[in-house]
């Protein structure tokens, strides 16, 4: 899933300047992570309406980054929009722009920043899982991915700055590498790691289209 | 007066510079920049040294740009954003300082798909924009991109960027441009010039801003050595914009390399009288030893 958080208040505000909004949101990844669902978007509506903004109504598109349902969903709001000199979308930074190529009358700001694709490890509670590389190549690793989860990219073993399981770059991440690392030694599997993973081929990682 | 550079002398006391380059070769091999240096010891006021054009490994601009120094001549080193982040592009401006370089390019550089290492994963943490603002920072103000204070002796160098007045979206070129002024460029080289007409209408919307009275502008020459480089360039090198009057004459001429030294006096020639312009930078790709009779033959010596 792509996780998402919302902005802070402030920053939506100073960017929406007192003009009339149409909000829009998502009802796949953000209202799984509670940033941009029907829940969401009613109460930045009352948040708006507080600040003296005048929201000119709001939609949940399903899901936002789908260009053809997208546009035939937001026929139906036409009027509502055409009123508004702003949209917030409260979706990921796909949704964003998949609205902006739809609307040409009001200016699209984004509500939420896009963090990563992730895990849903409980309701609340999300983790990085991917960085969209290209290639995956978590067969080295027994089903881990040190690309997205150890800050230096490290493939061929722990850097040496971990301390009982935790990453040197922050207390709350687990170190990958000892992760990988336990793993494999349970199975008596460890001599896989001694092979030396070559440079990665980065250039898959530049595909911009399928 | 105090100068950082010949480079800077010349231009703000003759008002007219020639700046040639010379690309490093692939391996340590001293002798080849040597080499290459000795033929134009007297051709060019400074030496641009690449760094790992096209995205091709190259010994480094900062040992190239040492080796020009050790024989007294003033390099313009070359930086490009593709290989380094803000803390290694910062270090090696100072260390290039610490070494005696006082004329420092920067660029964004070629994508990596170019070159010969086409599976590196670019960097591109800084823009050159953001590179010049950082530059001209630590220089005048003595901070690093952190704001952090740099302790013991500020980067006194001659700021230079590239330009390509041919370049899509041409609206915006002038613009771009002036950002970089914005920036802290103090000198420009631009995109070799083929079409005089296009960096005429350009050079008139930089005039009318009072862009040329803010930089210094060196404008790109390159010798066309064959028909083949000629449709390498016009067809395959983003960015380069060479007219089909041009391209003709490379064609049906019997002497290639004659006629492309000739177009190239030629356009020499016009720039030479183009209002604003500050001087030229000759790019002689594999042909560097061509520049010595270019600029005799120009009269810019």
């Amino acid at each position: 899933m792509i996780v998402t958080k919302q902005k802070d208040l402030e920053s939506i505000i100073c960017l929406i300047q007192k003009d009339p909004v149409f909000i829009v949101g998502c009802s796949q990844c953000a209202t799984l992570c509670k940033t941009g669902g029907e829940d969401e978007i009613k109460k930045m509506v009352s948040i708006l309406k507080v600040k003296n903004i005048n929201v000119t109504g709001w939609v949940l598109l399903d899901p936002a980054c789908h260009l053809l349902n997208d546009k035939r969903i937001l026929k139906s709001y036409k009027d509502k929009i055409k009123k508004a000199k702003k949209v917030l979308v409260l979706a990921c930074g796909n949704g964003v722009q998949t609205v902006a190529e739809i609307i040409d009358n009001a200016e699209v700001i984004p509500g939420l920043d896009t963090l990563f694709l992730g895990e849903i490890k409980s309701v609340k509670e999300f983790e990085k899982r991917c960085n969209l590389c290209g290639e995956c190549i978590q067969y080295l690793f027994d089903g881990l991915c040190p690309i997205s989860r150890c800050p230096k990219n490290m493939l061929n073993g722990p850097c040496g700055g971990s301390k009982n399981g935790k990453c040197e770059v922050s207390k709350d991440l687990d170190c990958i590498w000892e992760i990988i690392i336990n793993k494999l030694d349970k199975k008596k599997k460890l001599f896989l790691l001694k092979r030396i993973v070559e440079p990665k081929d980065w250039s898959k990682s530049l595909v911009m289209k399928r | 007066m105090n100068y950082t550079s010949n480079l800077e002398k010349v231009l703000k006391t003759k008002g007219f510079a020639v700046t040639a380059e010379i690309g490093p070769p692939k391996g340590c091999d001293a002798e080849k920049i040597k080499a290459k240096a000795d033929f134009l010891i007297n051709c060019a006021d400074a030496f641009n040294i690449t760094d790992n054009q096209t995205g091709v490994v190259r010994l480094s601009s900062i040992g190239g740009s040492v080796i020009l120094l050790d024989m007294g001549l003033e390099p313009i080193m070359q930086m490009a954003c593709r290989d380094r982040n803000r803390i290694a592009l910062q270090s090696d401006v100072l260390g290039a300082c610490a070494v005696g370089v006082r004329n420092i390019l920067f660029v964004t550089g070629d994508h990596q798909c170019f070159g010969n290492h086409p599976n590196a994963r670019g960097v591109f943490d800084l823009d050159s924009i953001q590179l010049i603002k950082v530059v001209k920072d630590m220089r005048d103000h003595g901070v690093f991109q952190s704001g952090d204070e740099i302790k013991f002796g500020r980067p006194n160098v001659f700021i230079g960027g590239a330009a390509n007045p041919f370049a899509d979206p041409l609206s915006f070129r002038v613009d771009r441009l002036e950002k970089k002024i914005f920036a802290g460029v103090d000198f420009i080289q631009t995109q070799s010039v083929f079409n005089l007409e296009r960096f005429n209408c350009w050079m008139d919307e930089v005039r009318s801003r009072g862009l040329d009275k803010k930089v210094f502008i060196l404008a790109g020459v390159t010798p066309l050595k064959s028909l083949k480089m000629c449709e390498r360039m016009k067809f395959h090198v983003p960015g380069v914009d060479i007219p089909n009057v041009i391209y003709n004459r490379m064609k049906n001429t019997s002497d290639p390399k004659k006629e492309g030294f000739d177009i190239s006096l030629e356009l020499i020639k016009e720039i030479k009288k183009i209002k604003g312009v500050s001087g030229v930078h000759i790019t002689a790709l594999f042909w560097e030893n061509i520049i010595p009779s270019l600029v005799s033959k120009a009269g810019l010596l």
